[in-house]
């Protein structure tokens, strides 16, 4: 995996740039068109996925000699805003696979961890899911209530259920969060790799969500479900680091997300603007319109070097945790204000479904959400912030 | 024996680009404006690269002639699975004066001296549509040309091609060395997979100029102006059938 990333921030290198131009031109011609069907039939796209798994998208940062594509975390970023503003869906469907699947087995497990559940889920033929939060937590992750206890000298067994997670039904896997001992409270969180199907798993109803439609999200019900002990990811009780160290990682692929969907308003919006006349002049001569598209694009600037400096972070094996929470901020308030504007710059024309702006503001609503809500960025960024400083200073 | 091909690329502005003349009438704008590899030439690396996979060439050259950025398109070429590059670098006016002649005469040239058994281009490139250049360069090389591909089969150092024609299609079959160029419906281009694009970084680029290869690139033609085609007009609404024919009569179409 290359730590020198060849690139400042303000520009990149050159093969950055073949990988971006080579996705924009997928994004542009094989989910740009389709999106908006997508969007409509709920449809899970089983080809496009194969699409990115052809072209090494669904396992961007997988070292090559396990088979993945062995790119750094930048080209993740640049990959993620590319597909996201072709299809917001496809962007979480391959961000789900990479970070929150792949990521966390490639970095804590064993030799045959890697050959079951890493090797087959690099060309988007499977793909995995990541279970860590619950009906009765999100944000509060280590109050996990889903128990794992010793069923017998080679198996636990696993009791509980995980809500809202992404890829739910197509996944062939998943990464599950439960507990050993309540009372260690987030300390006694383990993390289990659980193939699917699997008795004692099974799927809660597809949610019907607001946007992001075309990927699946959904309950994980575990009753009884056996799970192997070789299946246990990392050491007992790491359970919650890797969550977070994941996550971590998840957000920066999120935050791509998020500006490929507010890339797509602004440039609708422009679009727009430039064709539309009203008081005689092209709504990009109104001033009030252009006060609208500067704060957009500033907005998308600013995020958008936030991900590259988290990623640039990464990639160079330095701690990035409040640079990946800045920018999963950043970029997904801008996602939802460049949504939201693009439709006010649209008018009537941005409610209805004939163009994309609707799409994007249903698409860019859960990027404040998911993934760590934009509450839980600001505790994590003040966090670290309190902490950087006192370090320093007296 | 495997055969060798030799591939040109033309980095030309991208299709999606509304193209504007400049106000002095000398040319098109290029500055700033996105370029891309022409869409019939990304056809022909296509068509190169599937010939290597079937096992039928051994070696697929990609070429390009004109300025610095040419590197990026080639690069884009060897990210597609060409093995090596080769960079004819012209630069400033005598790349804005180049013309088909001069970039055939420098691809015989290349083709010449890297004694290739096939020269794969597009049919024409999307900016100056001249449609001139394969057959120019089977002219040169006095070597047999089959235009307008869309379809090639090669085997044992023959060559059957359908070609797209008014009529229809032909089947030609040609004997190797040859001139191919491909049309729309040849094949569908890959996209670069991330592997590749990495691969492509410790690919050969070799750089050389006109005079390298003996080749003088002087024009032969002087560009006058440049204008916009005409601004379509509006069509009218005719009442019924008997307006619409005196009408056409009027304009003199029947």
């Amino acid at each position: 995996m290359s730590t020198n990333i060849g690139s400042s921030l303000f520009t990149l290198s050159e093969s950055h740039e073949m990988l971006r131009k080579t996705c924009r031109d997928f994004a542009d011609r094989e989910l740009k068109p389709i999106a908006a069907k997508l969007d409509k039939t709920h449809e899970y796209p089983t080809d496009i996925v194969k699409k990115l798994g052809d072209l090494g998208l669904m396992c961007v940062e997988v070292d090559e000699e396990l088979g993945g594509s062995g790119l750094d975390s930048l080209a993740y970023a640049i990959a993620m805003e590319e597909i996201s503003r072709g299809c917001a869906s496809c962007g979480v469907i391959m961000s789900v696979n990479n970070s929150l699947y792949l990521g966390p087995i490639t970095k804590y497990g064993n030799k045959q961890q890697h050959e079951q559940f890493v090797k087959p889920f690099l060309n988007g033929e499977r793909v995995g899911c990541f279970a860590l939060s619950e009906p009765g937590n999100g944000s509060d992750a280590g109050a996990a209530s889903t128990i794992v206890k010793e069923h017998n000298k080679t198996n636990y067994i696993m009791n509980g259920t995980k809500a809202w997670i992404t890829n739910g039904y197509e996944a062939e896997a998943t990464v599950v969060f439960a507990t050993t001992d309540k009372s260690l409270k987030h300390k006694g969180i383990s993390a289990f790799i659980v193939k699917k199907p699997t008795d004692g798993l099974s799927l809660g109803k597809k949610e019907d969500k607001l946007g992001i439609k075309a990927s699946s999200t959904c309950n994980l019900i575990f009753e009884d479900c056996i799970v192997p002990k070789e299946n246990l990811l990392g050491k007992q009780g790491d359970g919650f680091k890797i969550a977070m160290a994941t996550l971590d990682s998840g957000r920066i692929g999120i935050a791509a997300q998020a500006l490929g969907i507010a890339q797509a308003a602004l440039e609708c919006a422009l679009d727009y603007a430039r064709k539309r006349e009203v008081f005689g002049k092209q709504l990009t001569q109104l001033q009030a319109i252009q006060m609208k598209l500067a704060d957009m694009e500033v907005r998308l600037q600013s995020a958008r070097l936030l991900t590259w400096k988290a990623a640039s972070l990464k990639s160079q094996g330095e701690s990035y945790t409040k640079f990946a929470a800045m920018a999963k901020l950043a970029a997904s308030e801008c996602a939802t204000f460049n949504a939201h504007q693009a439709i006010q710059i649209l008018g009537g024309m941005g409610y209805v479904s004939d163009m994309p702006a609707e799409r994007h503001y249903r698409d860019a609503r859960i990027t404040e959400i998911y993934e760590g809500t934009s509450e839980i960025q600001r505790l994590v960024i003040a966090g670290n912030l309190i902490k950087e400083y006192s370090a320093t200073n007296a | 024996m495997a055969i060798r091909i030799l591939v040109g690329v033309k980095r030309a502005i991208d299709y999606a680009v509304k193209v504007q003349v400049k106000t002095d009438k000398s040319g098109v704008v290029t500055e700033g404006v996105k370029h891309s590899m022409n869409p019939f030439d990304e056809i022909a690396v296509e068509e190169a690269i599937r010939l290597k996979e079937k096992k039928v060439a051994q070696e697929v050259i990609a070429l390009s002639c004109g300025p610095a950025q040419c590197q990026e398109t080639l690069r884009t070429a060897l990210a597609l699975g060409a093995d090596r590059a080769i960079h004819v670098e012209v630069t400033g006016k005598d790349y804005e004066m180049l013309q088909p002649l001069a970039i055939s005469k420098l691809i015989a040239a290349v083709a010449k001296k890297e004694n290739v058994d096939l020269v794969l281009l597009g049919k024409l490139a999307i900016d100056d549509d001249s449609n001139q250049t394969g057959q120019m360069v089977a002219g040169l090389l006095s070597w047999p040309q089959a235009v307008f591909a869309s379809k090639v089969d090669i085997k044992d150092k023959t060559a059957e091609v359908m070609r797209e024609i008014d009529g229809g299609s032909e089947t030609l079959r040609v004997k190797l060395p040859a001139v191919i160029t491909s049309d729309l419906r040849l094949n569908q281009p890959r996209f670069a997979n991330l592997p590749s694009i990495q691969k492509a970084k410790k690919k050969p680029m070799a750089k050389m100029s006109p005079k390298d290869l003996g080749v003088d690139i002087k024009p032969h033609q002087e560009y006058l102006s440049y204008e916009e085609p005409p601004k379509r007009q509006g069509g009218g609404r005719v009442a019924n059938v008997d307006e619409l024919i005196s009408k056409l009569k009027e304009k003199g179409l029947i």
